[in-house]
């Protein structure tokens, strides 16, 4: 790092101040048997001869620089506390001025001068997309997972790892390009045929337009997220101990039983945190979902015909030609999203906290 | 593979080859796998119900079935069950490289469409629906500094809470700080962009803007701050508690206060790391768009002034081409999304690369 000159001149400075406090006893070993009480500094300790330790001062470096990450920690809290606080007072205002129930009303009118909004469906479309991209991410994931850290060769694992942690790196807008410019034609054209096989099952069903649905902003939320849970979930599964595995192996195991018996349990408390983590990015997604999803207003398991709306994706529509009461209605479906997130992130948490080994690997 | 040795199987010792279980020959797979193919399609255009897509969506299905059962009946239940687990595995991520190399490649070979000097050096001032022209210096130069400006704030508050948290903090106020950093990773960028909102554009602004709001590419940084600080607090952390305890306690016993030994044994000691993840944070926060489309206000023309006016950033650019009417708009879109791949991708793998020469690293 070449700071070895920096850091030796530095073990100097502090050392002069050492060897003149330590020069002063043992100089004068005979005056200290006269006054020992006036060597010791004030405020020591006085421990195993600490008479001779430089005394500590009430304002120094020390306290200020100890003040100072204090008060850097102390702005997280402000934050997180301020964050709720203005939500909530711009939130209020609006939802005062609601003429329809919040929580149970199908629409979002807040612009109007008797203004009416209601969050039900909007919470229910995000949960359902992103109960779905995970239903569809997750086992794909933790099978990818499996793949680069057990089956595939070392190097070919490593660099595949390593791209899938560059493609988890890839700004969601370009997802959401992708899936309204490439994707949505192939997932049109699976949703004409699951319509004309599968209508009678009602999540099928509809005359349709098909194509900006449910299904397509799911999917590409599930291939969104599949970059970040492959990437938490492969790095747990990659520090099972080798004595486990070997293990599971010697007492005649498969692979996939070796797998089964010593990897997969060890990993996890891993795979939940990734899980979670994944969801959280899904519920919070906005740009993709804003891009690939028809917009409508309306609670419908119909997952092929067009519609489909998030809170987040409603956020970034109808932000453009929101007023004052418009943008308090937004800020107050923002406060149910940062509700929901902050049970997901907590519940994730609470079962990393468990394991305490898993805290630096899978957060 | 990995042989399994069936011990109850016992066989007369006089046959040593017949040690080993008996196993599939290596052409099973591959002729099940035609076999299955060929009754897939027979089935599908026999009926008469799809396309060669579901052709090979149920081969799959029917090669896993065929795998299966033929194992069952040759190597037994057990190989049978890892044959098939090894197979879907593998069919796992075939299924999901498709989707992602599609992404990869749409992106460059659209992408590269309008890759020409004046896409870098023009903004969209002035650049009607029938141009087809027209750039994103303006949402460059917006990136740039909202990013630039949020690492500002971000870089010494992440690393000296960081330093809070490791060195100093003791008891349930540090624990307290630990956990909402923890909940913090995962705010929605969407509600740290309607914090600032309510908070800066609604609230603040106003004092120096004549009692009017106003967008601006600060308020962009700050929602982006929001989002960066709490990856680069637990970034820091992990790299600050790699740090041997004998190199603490080496300075300690040199008569260094704790100040300096952390200012100048620890923090350079884990510098690497700390460097790899503030980039791995910039990184996240230069693609995000929706705290900017709440807050920057996104402009056409170039803005060099974070402080006052609308600005626009090149993810907010992308989103703004992509909603566009104009024919060339799509173009422009994929320009500005694979440049702003490039500048994502430039930084991480710089920061992969700097971890991997860290001696810290576990």
């Amino acid at each position: 790092m070449g700071e070895t000159p920096h850091r030796s001149a530095d073990a100097g400075t502090g050392g002069t101040r050492v060897t003149q406090s330590h020069e002063r006893p043992a100089g004068a070993s005979a005056r200290m048997a006269e006054a020992p009480v006036s060597t010791r500094s004030p405020g020591g300790t006085g421990l195993g001869g600490g008479g001779a330790l430089p005394r500590s001062r009430k304002f120094g470096a020390e306290r200020a620089f100890r003040g100072l990450t204090l008060a850097a920690g102390t702005t997280v809290l402000v934050i997180i506390a301020a964050i709720a606080i203005f939500l909530i007072a711009k939130a209020v205002p609006a939802l005062r001025a609601n003429t329809e129930n919040f929580w149970s009303y199908e629409g979002w009118f807040p612009n109007d001068p008797q203004p009416k909004f209601g969050i039900g469906a909007l919470a229910f479309g995000t949960v359902l997309s992103s109960a779905l991209a995970l239903l569809m991410a997750v086992p794909v994931a933790l099978g990818i997972a499996l793949y680069l850290s057990h089956y595939a060769p070392r190097r070919l694992g490593t660099a595949l790892g390593f791209l899938v942690d560059l493609l988890a790196a890839v700004p969601s807008v370009v997802f959401g390009l992708w899936g309204r410019d490439i994707f949505s034609s192939p997932v049109r054209d699976f949703s004409v045929w699951l319509n004309h096989h599968f209508g009678w099952i009602p999540l099928f069903g509809g005359e349709g337009p098909f194509g900006a649905s449910v299904m397509l902003g799911a999917l590409v939320l599930a291939i969104m997220v599949l970059p970040i849970i492959t990437s938490l979930s492969r790095e747990v599964f990659l520090q099972t101990p080798t004595a486990n595995e070997e293990a599971a192996l010697a007492l005649g195991a498969t692979r996939w039983e070796m797998l089964r018996t010593a990897v997969l349990p060890y990993g996890r408390p891993g795979i939940i945190a990734a899980t979670m983590l994944g969801l959280g990015r899904a519920l919070g997604e906005t740009i993709a979902l804003a891009l690939t999803l028809g917009i409508t207003f309306g609670i419908s398991f119909n997952l092929i015909q067009n519609g489909g709306n998030t809170i987040a994706a409603n956020i970034a529509n109808a932000f453009g030609e929101a007023n004052e009461t418009g943008r308090g209605a937004l800020i107050a479906s923002g406060l149910v999203l940062f509700a929901i997130t902050l049970i997901v992130n907590i519940t994730a948490r609470a079962i990393i906290y468990r394991r305490r080994e898993f805290t630096e690997s899978a957060a | 593979m990995t042989t399994t040795v069936t011990s109850h199987r016992t066989q007369p010792p006089a046959q040593p080859a017949s040690l080993r279980a008996k196993r599939l020959p290596w052409y099973a797979a591959p002729a099940i796998a035609v076999a299955a193919l060929a009754l897939s399609a027979a089935l599908v255009y026999g009926t008469d119900i799809g396309g060669p897509v579901l052709v090979v969506a149920l081969g799959a299905v029917l090669y896993l079935v065929g795998l299966f059962a033929a194992a069952t009946a040759v190597e037994g239940r057990r190989s049978a069950r890892n044959r098939t687990w090894s197979a879907l595995i593998h069919s796992a991520f075939v299924l999901a490289v498709l989707p992602l190399v599609s992404v990869v490649w749409t992106l460059v070979s659209k992408g590269t469409e309008r890759l020409d000097g004046n896409f870098f050096q023009t903004s969209m001032n002035n650049i009607g629906a029938r141009d087809a022209n027209g750039g994103a210096y303006h949402a460059i130069v917006g990136t740039l500094e909202q990013v630039g400006i949020a690492a500002l704030i971000t870089v010494p508050l992440g690393i000296l809470c960081a330093i809070y948290i490791v060195e100093y903090g003791r008891g349930k106020f540090a624990f307290a700080i630990r956990f909402f950093v923890d909940v913090m990773t995962g705010i929605p960028s969407i509600v740290s962009g309607l914090f600032v909102l309510a908070f800066w554009v609604l609230v603040v602004s106003p004092w120096f803007n004549d009692g009017r709001p106003s967008f601006s590419g600060f308020a962009a940084a700050l929602a982006l701050s929001v989002l960066m600080l709490p990856t680069i607090v637990r970034s820091t952390e992990e790299m600050l508690r790699l740090v041997p305890a004998p190199l603490r306690e080496g300075a300690y016993a040199l008569g260094v206060p704790k100040w300096k030994t952390i200012l100048r044994v620890v923090v350079p000691t884990a510098l690497p790391g700390i460097v790899t993840g503030v980039m791995l944070a910039i990184a996240r926060a230069a693609g995000e768009t929706a705290p900017v489309l709440l807050v920057a206000g996104g402009g056409a023309a170039i803005n060099a002034n974070p402080f006052e006016n609308n600005q626009s950033s090149l993810s907010l650019f992308v989103y703004q081409q992509a909603g566009d009417a104009s024919k060339y708009a799509p173009a422009r879109a994929w320009t500005a999304a694979l440049t702003l791949v490039a500048l994502v991708l430039i930084l991480t793998i710089a920061a992969k690369l700097l971890a991997r020469r860290n001696r810290l690293s576990r």
